[in-house]
């Protein structure tokens, strides 16, 4: 075992994980934060998806060792100061972007990670940047369309499917 | 998966220490040996992060020389401004969460007969700069999983010439996102080289005869009558051995048509 030291949410968090113990793992069974999904456990599915120093990593192909002193941001500090909707997860419920909701932190994590870097992305670059997050059942239309609206476009002009 | 003491040296010495020690393996980025160690495919007693080392980071373009540290991430050479060819291929590696993790060292060490950047170090004539010593790329790929590196040696960076024009051309697998084949053509002063990943069962290659007709006729048409030999590809469930040979040349054709 060997003790670590994480900067979750923006709060300074330490614990003492084996080698083995996946990122997620930390996070969701000694951390409680279980809003970081496990879908596939095999890096395809992106439903664990989080920030590490600001950039969207798969948490279940990353060691909790090996981000001992970094920063991690987790679907949990998402929301706005007061406790309300950040505006992407906003955009998720107002367009329906989400059915069953078991890929939705790691949609969420991946469309700020795209809107950070770039604005006003197209549809293309929407769906291309979500090539690591699959959805089961919506088939992304709505999740494409809320990413859009999140990104201040006008989103009246694409069809409801 | 097995437990294993888990060590992020913060120099190469130090790393080259804690890896003489058996059952060690190096650990780049992870997105293939970590999913291998869940499936206990491999089994470590101690795995030596590469990542905390501050020396293995980064792109450096220098005349006509682009140097890449062995722990850089491909979002970083994604980023970076060196030629398109390059950039393009780093952009196009798995998904954009694999690619803030995985790295080039990792890939080159690793060498999957579908993974992207053996084509780019081989087509480029890329150096392969290790703790120890230099290998050129027609030297380092020795067939599939198999590469000149020893037991004991880290890959600090990767030095790539910069061609005169180039191109990555990947026909994606789409469930693993590998390449069911890539190809690289880069064009020198002193010819042109295509390296082909994914297709063939020794792994990454140079297609000798479209070399030779590029160098003299960089166009489609050069290579639009040529074919490779299908015997030694790789036949699975996504395609046969006929299909990936096809896919070689009309690929090869598409990267000279994009090529800049």
């Amino acid at each position: 075992m060997q003790n670590i030291s994480i900067k979750i949410n923006g709060k300074s968090v330490s614990g003492s994980v084996e080698g083995r113990t996946l990122l997620v793992e930390f996070l969701r069974n000694d951390l409680n934060l279980t809003g970081t999904h496990v879908g596939c456990d095999t890096s395809q599915c992106g439903a664990c998806t989080i920030h590490v120093n600001g950039v969207a990593v798969k948490s279940c192909t990353m060691f909790a060792a090996e981000a001992d002193g970094f920063s991690v941001d987790t679907i949990e500090g998402q929301e706005n100061a007061d406790g309300s909707l950040n505006k992407i997860q906003q955009a998720f419920q107002d367009h329906h972007g989400l059915q069953c909701g078991f890929c939705t932190p790691g949609m969420v994590m991946s469309a700020a990670d795209l809107l950070k870097n770039n604005s006003t992305p197209t549809e293309a670059e929407i769906r291309t940047h979500l090539d690591g997050n699959i959805c089961r059942c919506t088939g992304y239309h709505n999740i494409v369309k809320a990413i859009m609206a999140a990104s201040g476009q006008d989103v009246s002009a694409i069809a409801a499917e | 998966m097995y437990n294993f003491e888990f060590v992020k040296p913060s120099n190469v010495a130090d790393a080259l220490a804690a890896l003489a020690s058996e059952e060690a393996q190096a650990l780049g980025g992870g997105q293939t040996l970590i999913p291998t160690m869940k499936q206990r495919l491999a089994s470590p007693e101690k795995l030596v992060s590469l990542l905390g080392i501050s020396e293995m980071q980064g792109v450096d373009v220098s005349g006509n020389i682009v140097t890449i540290g062995g722990a850089t991430t491909h979002a970083n050479v994604a980023a970076a401004d060196a030629f398109s060819g390059l950039t393009g291929l780093a952009s196009g590696i798995g998904d954009p969460a694999v690619r803030n993790r995985g790295t080039i060292g990792g890939s080159l060490a690793n060498n999957d007969p579908a993974a992207c950047y053996p084509a780019a170090a081989l087509a480029t004539g890329a150096t392969i700069v290790t703790n120890s010593r230099e290998i050129l790329a027609d030297d380092y790929f020795q067939g599939m999983f198999t590469t000149a590196l020893k037991e004991v040696e880290i890959i600090t960076a990767v030095r790539i010439p910069v061609p005169l024009a180039s191109n990555y051309q990947k026909f994606e697998q789409p469930a693993s996102r590998f390449a069911l084949v890539g190809v690289f053509v880069a064009k020198y002063v002193d010819g042109v080289r295509v390296a082909i990943t994914g297709a063939s069962e020794n792994g990454v290659f140079r297609w000798s005869e479209a070399e030779a007709a590029l160098s003299v006729n960089f166009s489609y048409d050069a290579i639009s009558s040529l074919s490779v030999d299908a015997s030694d590809m790789i036949s699975d469930l996504h395609g046969t051995k006929e299909y990936r040979a096809n896919l070689v040349r009309v690929l090869t054709g598409r990267a000279v048509l994009s090529a800049s």
